[in-house]
């Protein structure tokens, strides 16, 4: 399964999405991953050319809502249906808020790589 | 003493081996042959190289300086604060910007939408910071701005200000972050390509050396780089690379080592091992003032002092148990105090998952205050001076720091080794390899994978968005691009484009340019014009 790893918005934070490349890869997932700083048009569209199975967004800065709400209008537009997934610095609070505008699921903050990797293990089976 | 020098090893005693996360083992015990060749015998504080500290008199003269960090969104915000701290008394405060400033974006770019406001100030025009600064008399306060990508902008706003309000530049106080190499490495607001932007850093030096001597336009940040992921001795090595850099490219302006080197200071990392950490800095503060005076050949002894705030990182510090924080926070304040800063900040406990309550800022503060009033720990000048065990490391730190610059020269230097990815992809490496000895009990954290306990639910809570801030700074933005000269603006932006284009120093052009109201954005623009962007090198 292919995994497109991306940071969207202005958020400079990336330690915690290179953490989750590495354990994807070491769980033997093909990761690319956008580097910072993407537009959401820009992550969707390189979704497309690079044929991914599915998408995380990482936010750490507070923008996530705002973020997917845009998520969702871009794949719309592009009518791309793949799942996607936000993690990083998201309350528990918001988690039902992100699944509730169409993100597949979301990371709470100190979620472990293994969880993320369990969750992944579980709906490639179903891609 | 011994004719043989002994070495007392795990395997005599029958105990385990340790290593410290630097990778450097640790023996059981520590006897008077184990520095038996350190230079550390004939060393006094305050003299060269400096290993037990910059002064001769340390905190028993004065304390180190506390200076906790904070953000305000507005300059209206900004203004009141600092209308606040003057009439109590304060003399300093740092100035954090939001996201947008920092990456070059004016707030009505598209790409800043829900960012405006954010995580700091805001600053589109000139017209911002003479908010901020309205009624604030400049000699009486020295400010400090945490910014990098844009750091230029930032300072020629500072400058152009200060000149309009009829200032004599040349006694303007003040300290740039200004660190743009880290920026590659942690933190991430790099804007333009590596070795451009290592170019505008040294313009900043240049023309603050020449006309505002005594501004400090550079603090060289290890922090955000061992909080990505470096270890100890990769902190202080890479803090150095750049450092060196800098310096190479003021030199090449024709400045002196003494008229820069002094004036430079860093921004340290403080979590883990406690030794290793006091060991760090005694041998780097050692290592440095080597640099600077053998191979640079500065002839001042302020020169040599590495000068640096060092705080608790929050790297350490755990949303689980969180009051453990506290303790952990009180132990990188002594750690700091040990190891001789000049400046100590710390993170409050809860910061890790919300917004520091007025308490917890409290605490950390009273942490330090603790620490100076009551402890006892500004008596005595480097009170661990002489211990077997920290000066032996100490020799150690110095020793691996200055093989770990070699590797980074290896790598073809700094700009290379950052251009190339070849920095973050190791420290990121070690990030991952970190957070999975966590995850899997290798590494021991309290209450996170020992000591556990069942963790009622914490909440992570973050400032709720000023859409209406944001929105009132997009029409302020509107109503100045109609009010400013347009024919003048555009004429500043055509002179920062040629300025870029023939490589001249762009400190003059910039000034000229803010001081006619072109925005942040628009000044980035003339230069990505000319320099392009930098491309971010993906290793996986």
């Amino acid at each position: 399964m292919k995994v497109l790893l991306s940071k969207p918005g202005l958020d400079g934070h990336d330690v915690g999405v290179k953490v989750l490349a590495y354990g994807l890869i070491d769980a033997g997932f093909e990761v690319v991953y956008t580097g910072l700083r993407k537009s959401i048009e820009e992550i969707v569209s390189m979704a497309i050319e690079n044929k991914v199975d599915t998408i995380g967004l990482s936010i750490l800065s507070g923008t996530h809502l705002v973020l997917a709400e845009r998520m969702k209008e871009v794949m719309t537009e592009n009518n791309l249906d793949i799942p996607w997934f936000v993690g990083g610095n998201v309350p528990a609070q918001d988690v039902e808020k992100l699944e509730a505008i169409g993100a597949n699921k979301a990371f709470a903050t100190s979620t472990k790589v293994a969880e993320v990797v369990a969750y992944f293990n579980e709906i490639k089976v179903k891609v | 003493m011994s004719e043989v020098k002994t070495k007392i090893t795990a395997e005599d005693l029958g105990v385990k081996k340790v290593y410290l996360e630097s990778g450097i083992e640790v023996d059981p015990i520590y006897t008077a042959d184990d520095v038996e060749d350190s230079s550390i015998k004939h060393e006094m504080p305050g003299e060269y190289p400096f290993t037990r500290g910059i002064h001769s008199t340390m905190y028993r003269k004065r304390p180190f300086t506390i200076r906790q960090y904070a953000g305000f969104a507005s300059p209206e915000e900004t203004n009141e604060r600092f209308q606040f701290l003057i009439a109590n008394g304060q003399s300093g405060l740092n100035v954090a910007f939001d996201l947008p400033t920092q990456c070059g974006l004016d707030s009505d770019d598209p790409r800043a939408l829900g960012e405006v406001g954010r995580v700091g100030m805001t600053v589109d025009t000139l017209d911002d910071f003479e908010i901020a600064f309205k009624n604030i008399d400049l000699d009486k306060i020295t400010v400090s701005m945490t910014i990098n990508g844009t750091a230029i902008i930032a300072i020629a706003m500072y400058i152009a200000m200060a000149e309009k309000a009829g200032y004599d530049i040349s006694s303007l106080r003040g300290t740039a972050q200004n660190d743009i190499l880290k920026e590659f490495i942690g933190r991430g607001t790099w804007i333009f390509p590596v070795d451009k932007s290592v170019k505008l850093v040294v313009d900043t030096i240049e023309y603050c050396a020449k006309h505002v001597p005594k501004y400090s336009p550079v603090s060289v940040c290890g922090y955000h780089i061992r909080e990505s992921g470096a270890n100890p001795i990769q902190e202080m090595a890479y803090a150095f690379c750049i450092a060196k850099a800098y310096t190479d490219g003021a030199l090449s302006r024709g400045i002196d080592i003494d008229d820069f080197a002094s004036r430079l200071s860093f921004n340290f990392d403080i979590y883990g091992n406690l030794f290793e950490q006091i060991a760090k800095f005694r041998g780097g503060r050692r290592l440095w003032a080597k640099i600077i005076r053998e191979d640079y050949g500065a002839k001042n002894d302020k020169s040599c002092w590495l000068r640096m705030i060092a705080g608790g990182g929050g790297g350490g510090l755990t949303k689980e148990q969180p009051e453990n924080n506290i303790v952990r926070s009180a132990y990188y304040a002594l750690i700091s105090a040990l190891s001789g800063t000049q400046t100590m900040a710390l993170c409050s406990y809860d910061e890790a998952y919300t917004i520091p309550t007025e308490h917890s800022a409290e605490i950390s503060l009273r942490t330090m205050q603790i620490m100076i009033h009551e402890m006892g720990i500004c008596d005595t000048v480097d009170p661990l001076g002489g211990s077997y065990y920290v000066e032996s490391l100490t020799d150690t730190f110095e020793k691996k720091i200055k093989e770990e610059m070699l590797t980074v020269d290896k790598w073809g230097g700094i700009v290379n080794a950052v251009a190339t990815g070849k920095i973050q992809e190791s420290v990121s490496k070690q990030a991952y390899e970190r957070e999975m000895g966590m995850q899997t009990g290798k590494v021991d954290k309290v209450g996170v994978n020992i000591f556990t306990r069942e963790e009622e639910n914490k909440e992570v809570e973050f400032h709720p968005y000023n859409q209406e801030a944001a929105d009132n700074q997009v029409e302020k933005l509107k109503r100045i691009k109609a009010s400013r000269d347009n024919d003048k603006v555009q004429a500043c932006l055509a002179a920062v484009k040629s300025g870029a284009e023939n490589d001249e120093n762009l400190m003059p052009s910039i000034i000229a340019a803010v001081k006619e109201y072109a925005t942040v954005g628009e000044i980035v623009q003339a230069m990505k014009d000319v320099y392009g962007e930098f491309e971010e090198p993906i290793f996986f």
